[in-house]
């Protein structure tokens, strides 16, 4: 089990990059939001592409892609993955 | 004459509505919900000389009720009580289907799951074992290609027997840790002694224990304008419903 400190965000994740999330650091209804969508701990998520602005940014989880703010990717720990 | 009525639920995108089409022979708009007005479509067809009503619910990633679709789909499903809920997967996408799947089984033992887009899954070499999937989740699995209309008649033919009765599901439920075990126990012991038979009792004390206050609302309100609600005490007016879907 790593150490927080250890851990990215996801926010901070390349696109082409592949993230393997370990923490959702959330708590209530968004929480629940962002696990409904399969972002849940264990899961890899691969950068797509960010919007013309930079945000948001796609990404494909279990299948789907789905946007997510910045304000949402911050709160996402885990690490880049080669794969 | 005895008609069952059947909801389609599901993620957004999975053919419900192209399902809903090809069984009813309507024309429900296939693609996304828009706006905030969520009506239910419902539509009949017979099977068997059996009447069938269809109700297409809008399609969710979760019932947890984040927002209206989520909520209307789980009022449908908990409190008018469909005889069957079918639950329309992506063959393509499980792992994200399952999530949605374990929510609906905890809501209601009436489930019966269809695999739907099976063609796409097969171009992409996708091998799925329905037989396993229906061993461990207890209800019956069927797969389908709604849009080439394969696989609909053993789907219909399991609806009728699972409305029926012929055919008994068990449905996988989740455990959690023993302290919320016990608290589940419990508060459902009590719910079910209030509530009668009528109200998935163990469902709507997990739901309870997370603090679901607008659940708890949504129930209040449900008892308050139904009359017969299994032996509920309060008063009973008799206002405002105008049988629903309600059947059998
Ligand atoms: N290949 C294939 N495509 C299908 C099948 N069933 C539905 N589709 C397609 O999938 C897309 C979505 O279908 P809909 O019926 O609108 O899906 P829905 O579940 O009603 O979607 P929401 O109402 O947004 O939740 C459409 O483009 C359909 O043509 C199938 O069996 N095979
Ligand atoms: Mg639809």
């Amino acid at each position: 089990m790593k150490d927080q400190s250890d851990m990215t965000t996801l926010y901070l994740a390349q696109s082409g990059q592949k993230f393997l999330i370990q923490k959702v650091k959330i708590k209530g209804d968004l929480k629940r939001r962002l696990l409904d969508l399969g972002f849940v701990p264990g899961s890899v998520v691969e950068v797509l592409k960010a919007s013309p602005l930079g945000d948001p940014v796609s990404y494909r989880v279990a299948g789907t892609v789905i946007a997510l703010r910045k304000e949402e990717s911050q709160l996402l720990f885990g690490e880049v993955i080669q794969r | 004459m005895k008609e069952y009525t059947i909801a389609l639920a599901g993620n957004p995108n999975t053919g419900k509505s192209t399902l809903f089409n090809a069984l009813t022979g309507l024309k429900q708009h296939t693609g996304n919900w828009a706006g905030k007005t969520v009506t239910l479509a419902s539509g009949y067809y017979r099977y068997k000389n059996i009447p069938l009503k269809i109700v297409d619910l809008p399609g969710t990633y979760s019932l947890f009720s984040n927002s209206e679709d989520e909520e209307v789909a789980r009022d449908y499903i908990v409190f008018e009580k469909p005889d069957v809920t079918l639950l329309v997967l992506d063959a393509t996408s499980l792992e994200r289907s399952l999530n949605l799947a374990l929510q609906v089984l905890e809501m209601t033992d009436q489930v019966l799951i269809c695999l739907n887009l099976m063609d796409e899954a097969k171009k992409k070499g996708l091998k799925i074992n329905a037989k396993q999937l229906s061993k461990n989740l207890g209800v019956p699995v069927i797969p389908i290609s709604a849009r080439n209309r394969e696989g609909l008649d053993v789907l219909s033919d399991t609806l009728l027997k699972m409305c029926s009765g012929t055919i008994k599901t068990k449905p996988y439920k989740m455990k959690y840790r023993e302290e919320i075990e016990a608290k589940i126990i419990k508060l459902e012991k009590e719910l079910s002694e209030i509530l009668g038979p009528d109200y998935p009792a163990r469902w709507l004390a997990i739901r309870f224990l997370d603090g679901d206050s607008k659940l708890i609302a949504a129930l209040k309100n449900k008892l308050a304008s139904n009359g017969e609600g299994g032996g509920v005490h309060g008063s009973t007016t008799a206002l405002g419903r105008s049988g629903g879907g309600h059947s059998c």
